[in-house]
């Protein structure tokens, strides 16, 4: 009988604050939070050793509806806020939240060094292939054809961008898509990247019920992935570049490369470093 | 203060072992107790090309260079021009060039200055592995009084892995060098003195503002290379680790802003270098870390702008974006060092204040600093090391207000691993909780505390560097790098029998309005003196303080210096 393991069971809502989400009714974004909380708990982590980071957009608002530290930064930026923060304070548990806009388009480089440089943190993207924030303007991940924005009327034009395969071509260390529709699952599959080392990314398809309204099919049309989890990126790949995106529910790479984690102990005193300036030394 | 001093310019081609040469007589100038202060100009190659070395020694600290070169020595004459007007030379002044090499060009030769030659290639092939750049540094220590045993010290040290043959080779090549400068025209010759030499230091700005970091506490750094920010990087890279801490190389200076705000949201004081460009780029975190309250420090080492600019060279003209650079009302501090050796103090003490006053510290140094080395008195540890006020206590049932309205405008800050303090630390206006709020109260009320905790703190003698005389009628306002020439032409002037008073600002915002006043006090006449094409800091002034009687302006842009002559010319001519 371990008493610790008692004492410290911890629930779902002991994570969530008492702040009301200024999300719309039906939003995909609601699962999601309740998905973090219920992974939280799972891991049983005390709520001040847990972190959550993020930019801006709708999702980004999370940390403020969490009972943990939290961070809302700058759009784009939450992922140089977590890496900074996690190297520092190594002890920490860092997750970062946001959208497609947020994460993909303008912290796009962020992303792509965020997967190089493998972190050991979580990233949840909740994807709903639209800016909502701002009202309904194409994101990297929405279709060329797609007329609902005023800022592109006739569609963007341009393809949309494949997060999980750059993901896997930049180095993350473990992918995987899930549904809003499945909070369990979402949590579960939370639970698992933070456990593992180094650089998780969770892309959530989260429907935007105002301005994407017809991603209310989205619950019918995924479907469980069905693939064995691999460590092999050529498989990988291969599995992500010919997916129709509504595979979820599962890890689709896992990988076991060390996570970037420099950092030493002092062995010098500050004024010991100065007889590098001393004249003949 | 300069008092006797002898200013030189080795120049050459890439190979010329220019750098090498320049570096040389700056380490055997210390071991004869003297203070230096040099820097390098090059081309735009990557690797090699034409250079040169610009010294200035004397038997009391060096700031600054002075109106004019003593001694020109041309290892050869390649690309001169592009150095050309840096490199003023008066009837005083002597050039040995090597008649090999040709003639001197025209643009040198009109500055009229006193030609004299040395066949520099011609003696070093005398000597097997003889290396001109070796005979031209003995001539330049026989005209000067640089003792012989002083330079086969440094050789011996430096050359050490090199074999005894290399030591020979070069030692050997230098006293050529010394014996051809019989009968050259004489220039100021130093005294040797002795000088313990652990009580020097020979050190770059960007290596001093690297020290006053860590100094200040600062362990964790993310760096994106920048020149000519990068040797603060760079020096901080293998010393971070040693004390603990580390640095990081970010993708780009949005990462790097972003990952400092984070690890100091973490706990831990957190700094990063940078240039004008990047600066822009980070302005909107800057705005961030405001707003938020987070502790972080910028180094920002300026280069002549705006855009790419010239990355290489000097000028102070990031002085606007500094303070007026961010968007909104985001009150932070702007500081700027003095001189190479106040890199040291003035990092140091903008991490101190950022970690008190829970802001965004912008340090602004500048090429001329930063990349000049200059041998000085070694600093002396100063003991202030930055302490962010913590939460002691939460009554029961009471929530923590990471944002509470102070009397101070300090709020005690908890970091992540507080049990019962957490809360999310955000760049939307909000209320003492954190909580989200476009209420005006709630942001009258943040705007004010973030104002409140900057100008209410007392900064005490540290706003600026004050000197000259209590009665003068006439006062020189300057910053940065043009303090030193600033305090130089002082000295000429008190030489001269004038009366007047420096005011180097170290602390530019917030303003010290009532200090300045007192600074100024019984003064009818105000100089502002900076290295601007615009006058910012004279604007900068007009804008934010009550300046006293006739006020003028010296500015102008960089890469040239402002010198000592130009600043006292302005007191001469100012009747």
């Amino acid at each position: 009988m371990d008493n610790c393991a008692v004492a410290q069971k911890m629930s779902p809502k002991d994570y969530k604050s008492d702040v009301k989400p200024i999300w719309c009714a039906g939003c995909g974004d609601f699962s999601v939070l309740s998905a973090i909380t219920k992974a939280l708990a799972a891991l049983s982590l005390p709520p001040e050793q847990v972190a959550v980071v993020s930019g801006i957009g709708c999702s980004s608002r999370i940390p403020a509806y969490t009972s943990v530290y939290g961070f809302h930064g700058v759009h784009g930026r939450a992922l140089p806020i977590a890496t900074g923060l996690k190297i520092a304070r190594p002890d920490l548990t860092v997750l970062v939240t946001g959208g497609d806009g947020d994460g993909f388009s303008i912290g796009g480089n962020h992303f792509l060094h965020a997967c190089r440089r493998n972190v050991d943190m979580t990233y949840v993207v909740m994807d709903n292939q639209v800016y909502g924030m701002t009202k309904g303007q194409a994101s990297p991940t929405t279709a060329p054809d797609w007329e609902g924005s005023k800022l592109t009327p006739e569609g963007a034009g341009i393809n949309p961008f494949h997060p999980l395969v750059v993901a896997l071509a930049a180095g993350a260390n473990f992918i995987a898509r899930c549904s809003s529709s499945d909070p369990n699952n979402v949590a579960q599959i939370i639970a698992e990247g933070i456990r593992h080392p180094g650089f998780s990314l969770i892309q959530v398809l989260s429907p935007c019920v105002t301005f994407r309204p017809e991603q209310k099919d989205w619950k019918r049309m995924v479907r469980t992935a069905v693939v064995d989890a691999t460590d092999d990126p050529a498989r990988a790949a291969r599995r992500l570049m010919t997916d129709d995106g509504f595979n979820v529910g599962k890890v689709l790479y896992k990988g076991s490369r060390e996570p970037f984690r420099p950092g030493a102990e002092a062995c010098f005193q500050v004024d010991d470093l100065e007889a590098g300036f001393a004249v003949g030394q | 203060m300069a008092g006797q001093t002898v200013s030189l310019v080795i120049a050459g081609s890439g190979g010329a072992g220019v750098v090498t040469a320049g570096s040389l007589l700056l380490e055997a100038a210390a071991r004869a107790g003297w203070h230096a202060y040099m820097t390098r100009s090059s081309g735009p190659q990557i690797r090699g090309g034409e250079a040169a070395a610009m010294i200035r020694l004397g038997v009391e600290p060096v700031a600054s260079h002075d109106d004019t070169y003593h001694v020109l020595a041309a290892i050869d004459w390649e690309n001169i021009d592009r150095f050309a007007a840096e490199i003023p030379l008066g009837p005083d002044s002597v050039i040995l060039g090597d008649p090999e090499a040709g003639a001197t060009p025209a643009r040198i030769a009109a500055k009229g200055a006193r030609e004299a030659a040395i066949p520099l290639q011609a003696l070093a092939k005398e000597i097997p592995a003889g290396r001109p750049n070796m005979v031209a540094l003995g001539a330049i220590a026989a005209m000067i009084g640089l003792p012989e045993a002083c330079m086969a010290q440094v050789l011996r040290e430096q050359l050490k892995r090199k074999g005894e043959e290399a030591i020979e080779a070069s030692l050997a090549a230098f006293r050529i060098g010394m014996q051809a400068a019989d009968g050259l025209p004489p220039v100021p010759r130093l005294e040797p003195r002795e000088v313990p030499l652990r009580e020097r230091w020979s050190i770059t700005g960007n290596e001093a503002a690297g020290m006053g970091a860590l100094r200040g506490g600062v362990r964790f750094v993310a760096a994106y290379p920048i020149t000519p920010a990068t040797e603060v990087l760079e020096w901080l890279a293998p010393m971070l680790p040693k004390v603990g801490g580390v640095l990081v190389q970010a993708e780009d200076e949005l990462a790097s802003i972003n990952q400092i705000i984070g690890a100091s949201y973490g706990g831990i004081p957190s700094l990063t270098a940078t240039s004008g460009p990047g600066l822009a780029l980070m302005t909107e975190s800057i705005g961030l870390a405001v707003a938020a309250e987070v502790p972080i420090v910028i180094v920002n080492v300026m280069r002549g702008g705006p855009s790419t600019g010239i990355p290489t060279k000097s000028e102070q003209a990031d002085l606007n974006i500094a303070i007026y650079g961010l968007h909104g009302d985001a009150p932070h501090l702007v500081l700027a060092p003095t001189s190479v050796e106040d890199c040291l103090f003035t990092t140091q003490w903008a991490v101190y204040l950022a970690e008190t006053l829970q802001t965004a510290a912008i340090v602004l140094s500048d090429q001329a600093m930063g990349q000049a080395r200059a041998v000085i008195q070694r600093s002396a540890a100063i003991s202030f090391i930055g302490q962010r006020e913590r939460p002691v206590s939460l009554e029961a049932g009471q929530q923590y207000q990471r944002y509470a309205i102070t009397a101070s405008g300090v709020s005690p800050m908890a970091v992540p691993g507080m049990a019962g303090y957490a809360y999310t630390a955000d760049g939307l206006t909000h209320a003492e909780s954190g909580m989200p709020s476009s209420q005006a109260a709630h942001h009258a009320e943040q705007l004010d505390k973030r104002l409140r905790k900057l100008t209410g703190f007392d900064y005490g003698e540290h706003w600026a560097e004050i000197s000259g005389d209590a009665d003068a009628d006439t006062a020189i306002v300057t910053w940065g790098s043009c303090s030193g020439p600033v305090r130089e032409a002082l000295r000429r002037w008190q030489d001269a029998g004038g009366k007047a008073r420096t005011v180097a600002m170290r602390l530019l915002s917030p303003v010290q309005p009532e200090q300045l006043a007192r600074a100024l006090a019984g003064v009818r006449r105000v100089l502002i003196v900076e290295q601007t094409h615009s006058g910012q800091f004279h604007r900068y002034l007009r804008a934010q303080y009550d300046l006293p009687g006739e006020v003028r302006a010296l500015h102008h842009p960089g890469p040239l210096p402002v010198r000592p002559g130009e600043v006292f010319e302005q007191l001469a001519n100012w009747s």
